[in-house]
Parts: C-alpha cells; structure tokens; sequence
C-alpha cells in the first residue's frame, strides 16, 4: 500500500491553520500592509526620483511599486517558509512529535507534510499580494491576454512554490535539530536580513559592491524574484532607470537554481530528521 | 514460545556513560498485564521508549508481536499502541480529530477508522466530547482518549507509561477499569508505574526494576508470599534487646528494624504467633508499646527487595540529569 503519511501531516497542519484566526488573518493580512504602506510610500519617493532619470527609449517603462510588487510576494514567502517549520519544534515541546515518531509513517513523509502546507500559506499569500497589488495599481500582467494571465500566475506560483519548498526543508531542519522556540526566531532573524537585502527584492542588483553582487547571485530569493518579474512584468521593461530583460533560458536557469536550492535543502532536512531522536 | 507476545534479552540502553538500562531480560505472555514497578528515574521510560523504537536499539535484542525488534522496527510499530506518560494531545484539536489523525498516520482505510472511532469513543465515554476540543478536557478525559488513542489500530500490545500518573484517586479507579476492560477484550498490556497499588491491583505480573536491573518478577501474590505470611510491626520499650530476645523464636523468619520500632516478618499465622511472641517479651522484661499485624503489600515486598521505600515523587521528568544525580546520591 502506497503510504500517505504526508497527507496526513499536511491535513493537521492546515487544521491548525485555519483553526488560528489570528495567525490565519495576521498572515493574510502583513503582506498587504507591505504592499500598501510600505510599497506606497517607496513608490512615491522612488517614481518622483526616478523622473531625473532619462528612460530608455522603446522600452515600456513600469512604476516602483509594481516593481517592488515582485519583491513583496517573494519576501513575503520567505519569511511564511522559515517559520513553516515551526510547527515541528512546538510539536517537539510538547511530546506531539513522539506520536509521529512511533508511528509508521517514514521521516521524509513528515518533512513533505510540513513542506506542502508551507507552499500552500505562500500560494494563498502570493494571491492576495497579486490581488491587493493590482488593486492598488500594480501594473501586474499589463495588457496579457485572459489565458496569458492565466499562464503568468501558474510560472509565479511554480516559482514560489519551488522557492517556498527550499526553506521549509531548512526551516524543518533547523527545528529538529533545535530545542526551543526562541532559537529558531534568532536563526531565522540572521538568515532573513542578508536574504532579504542582499537580492534584487526592492532595488536593483547592478549598484551593489562587488561582494554583495556575489551574495545577491547565489541567493535563492533573486532567482525567485527574477522568475516572479518575468510572468508578472514582462520579459522586456525598464524601471527606476536600468533596464531589464529575460530570456526563457534565463527564466530556466533561474528555475533550475531553484531547484538545485530545494533539492539540497531536502537533503539537509532529510540528514536531521534521520538522526533526531525524539523520545 | 507461541504464547510469549514479548520477549527480551539482555538489553542494555547508555545515555554517554550513564547506564539507564542494565541489561534486562523478561517476557511478557499474550493476553497478560505486565507492569514495570520501580522508582523514577529506574530505567522504566527508557526501557518503554527503546520497545517502542522511539530509541535506538544499542544493545540486547527483542522480539515483540513476532517481530525482531533490531530488523523490523517498522513492523512492530503497526503492531503496537502507545500511550505515552505526559498527555500528548493537541491542544487545539478535538477528540475526533485526534483519532482521526492517528487511524491516518497508520494507514487505516476511512470506513475502517471511522467505524473504530465511534467504538473507541463509545469505549472511553467520550461520545459527547466528539467535537470538543482536547484544551477543553479534563484530566481523567485526556487520559480516555489517550488510551482510545492507543487503540485505535487494535495493537497487539498496549504500551502505558505511568497511565495514571496525575489523576485523583476515583479517576484512577475507573482508569484502572478501563485497562482491565480493554485486556479482558484480548489486548496484552504492558505498564510501567511507580504507584505500588496499581501494580498491584491491575497486573498478572510485576516485574520490580530498580538502577536499570530487573530485581524480582513473579505474580503479586508470589512477591508477597516470599516475605512469608504475615508481618508484624512491634514498638517496644527496648528494641534492640527485642532484637536479641525474637532473633531465634521459631515462626519468626526475618526482623528488620525501622526508626522506632521492628517488623517481624513471619512465615505462619501472624494471629496465633503475635500472643506467644507478647508473652516472650514480657518475661524478658521488654514492654511492648505498640502492635500492628497485617498482611504484606506490595510496598513491603519493594522495600524488601530493593532495600528503599519507594517515595511518591510525583510527576517524574525523565531526564538524563536528574536520573543521573539520583544515581550519584546512592
């Protein structure tokens, strides 16, 4: 019989979101914020700077907050990631865990489980934020047809998803590996400042020193942030003044960095969850 | 062989180079209550989690439900249920749920699971919290459907760590009906417990563990009758010469003393003993003071064997540590 242990995981995970409403509604509603606060106020000094800077002729120019719309949608993912593994880490404190542990179910199928429930708060998330933003005036999926549009939000959440994957591993890894809570808040408060910063999130990459050029390329959140642009913005436009291109091989490459990002991270989770002993 | 539903040699489990374990062999048989009797911090959650693979087997070797417990850890886990010594619910799920995701994680079909909820639930006298959630339950409650819980795949062995541990005496009783209950319906039960009365009253067999060595095992009343029939407990105006006076008077197998008076441990009816034994001492000119006769209990047969009273400490933390420092004060 084929083991569906991750279902079940994945079942009283989502109960468990549903079931919070604070955490449910916070979690709806911090993205938009973002978007509406900080995006609004970001764009109105970015868009008034950025008209002192010539725009590069035939290519169709978008404002900051759609720009930064791309960023909003995967920071907020990252963030939802990291602390998706959260649940493992309570559920270790407070001797749930060993009832998982002494079951059946295989170890991997525990890490999918937190995994796939992760990647469905980041696509519920990535909608709002789409939704929200366009609401606010987002130039997302300008002048795409309806299956076009259709198509752009299935790249997106391919994306996010792939994306989401590789930090939940790390998130679950970190959490089994720890003993409290407040632990994991101190890593991930490390680990989000150079992710966040160090990528072309809100501001282009091509101003940056040599070494955070070299930090923001091998961070995951750029390829993400790449991937989101293309299927939301366009493979051609400019903004605050550099223009922006992509090929679909660039949009493979970026992908396929994703990928390797999650693959190696389910490795890393896999190795923690093979040695945790949970008694 | 084929009634023996667990059977253990030699097993041994370290944490560094403390020793929780000390290589300890028993068997359990289908169909009994098997109980683990011993003082916190005796091995007995250690020895629980290495039989329930929650750790790794270091050293010895076991077979449970037919199965090797070093080569098919998986297949005894579907054949077991476990109820673990702190409450293990979640908090913000309901009873049903609760039964819900266990039936999942074991693989079991939906009809299958919902149908053994019901009776599970009907079991435990929990219909009617069916949709409450566990935050909500008492501690008699949490326990129900902790050992609902358990049941839950129809294991062939019951695991119990301390099930009672917490719980007011009424609540325990029925607790212990409950247990009776589910091993009279063909669940062989294994129990550890530091409560003498519950080993007592609820086991087939005992076995008395202590510094991770299995001391004694036999049935409740085999334990007793090694102390001999009856013990009596004698305050006098002298008791060391009582001592001298009793040491070689027929009847009168062991004396021990305690801090103000001696029980006499004897191997015949301590009734007709107790008046010659008065008169004894009389014409030796100790004065008897006070005299108790009663029957050995199961805390008379742990301090015999163990050479210790058995303290309630309450709630036990299993940890490393605090096993480590009991062990130290020895």
């Amino acid at each position: 019989m084929v083991n569906t242990g991750f279902t079940t995981i994945y079942w009283r995970d989502m109960i468990r979101y549903v079931r919070f409403k604070t955490l449910l509604i916070s979690s709806l509603v911090q993205p938009a914020l973002w978007m509406a606060f900080f995006g609004i106020a970001m764009s109105a000094s970015f868009d008034r700077l950025t008209t002192t800077v010539p725009t590069i002729p035939g290519v169709p120019a978008v404002g900051y907050l759609t720009f930064m719309g791309a960023g909003v949608i995967a920071m907020t993912t990252l963030f939802t990631s990291l602390f998706g593994g959260i649940t493992i880490l309570f559920d270790k404190n407070w001797g749930l865990m060993r009832e998982i542990m002494a079951s059946p179910v295989p170890r991997e199928h525990i890490i999918f489980g937190i995994a796939l429930s992760g990647m469905t708060k980041s696509f519920i998330q990535a909608v709002i934020i789409m939704v929200f933003g366009l609401f606010l005036g987002a130039q997302f999926f300008n002048g795409y047809t309806i299956p076009e549009t259709f198509i752009a939000i299935l790249g997106i959440l391919l994306f996010v998803g792939t994306f989401s994957l590789g930090f939940l591993f790390l998130s679950a890894a970190i959490s089994v590996s720890l003993e409290s809570p407040e632990g994991l808040q101190g890593i991930i408060t490390l680990l989000t400042m150079p992710i966040f910063f160090a990528s072309n999130a809100l501001y282009p990459i091509d101003a940056f020193p040599e070494v955070l050029q070299i930090i923001s390329r091998i961070n995951p959140l750029t390829y993400l942030v790449i991937g989101i642009r293309y299927f939301a913005v366009g493979d051609d436009f400019q903004s605050i003044g550099v223009h922006y291109t992509a090929t679909s091989g660039d949009i493979l490459v970026s992908y396929a960095a994703l990928v390797i990002f999650a693959l190696i991270m389910f490795s890393v989770a896999w190795w923690r969850f093979k040695k945790a002993v949970v008694t | 062989m084929n009634d023996t539903i667990i059977e253990v040699q030699g097993l041994e489990h370290r944490y560094g180079n403390f020793t929780a374990v000390d290589g300890i062999s028993f068997s359990v048989k289908k169909g009994e209550i098997f109980s683990f009797l011993g003082p916190n911090g005796a091995g007995k959650s250690t020895a629980i989690n290495v039989l329930t693979t929650l750790l790794r087997l270091q050293k010895g070797s076991a077979r449970i439900a037919g199965f090797d417990l070093a080569t098919s850890p998986g297949k005894i886990r579907e054949s077991i249920g476990i109820v673990f010594q702190e409450v293990t619910l979640d908090r913000d799920m309901t009873c049903w749920e609760i039964l819900e995701f266990h039936g999942r994680l074991y693989g079991m079909p939906r009809d299958e699971r919902r149908a053994r909820i019901d009776e599970l639930l009907s079991l435990v006298q929990l219909e009617t919290k069916k949709d409450a959630l566990t935050k909500h339950l008492s501690g008699g409650m949490k326990r129900r459907l902790e050992i609902a819980r358990g049941l839950m795949t129809r294991p062939k062995v019951l695991f119990l760590d301390e099930p009672t541990i917490g719980l007011d005496p009424q609540t325990r009783m029925r607790m212990w009906e409950y247990i009776k209950q589910v091993n009279r319906e063909g669940t062989t039960i294994f129990l550890t417990t530091h409560y003498m009365d519950e080993a007592d009253l609820l086991s087939d067999r005992i076995s008395i563990i202590d510094h991770g060595k299995i001391i004694i095992t036999g049935r409740s009343w085999e334990l007793k009758n090694m102390l001999g029939e009856d013990l009596i407990y004698l305050e006098t105006s002298d008791n060391d010469a009582a001592k001298d006076i009793l040491r070689d008077m027929a009847g009168i197998s062991e004396i021990r003393t305690k801090s103000r008076g001696l029980i006499l441990v004897v191997n015949e009816d301590g009734t007709r003993l107790l008046p010659s034994i008065m008169e004894h001492l009389r014409t030796r000119g100790v004065t008897v003071t006070t005299v108790n006769l009663k029957k050995p209990s199961m805390d008379d047969v742990f301090v015999h064997f163990t050479g210790k009273e058995l303290r309630d400490e309450g709630p036990e933390k299993p940890s490393v540590a605090a096993s480590r420092s009991r062990r130290g004060r020895k």
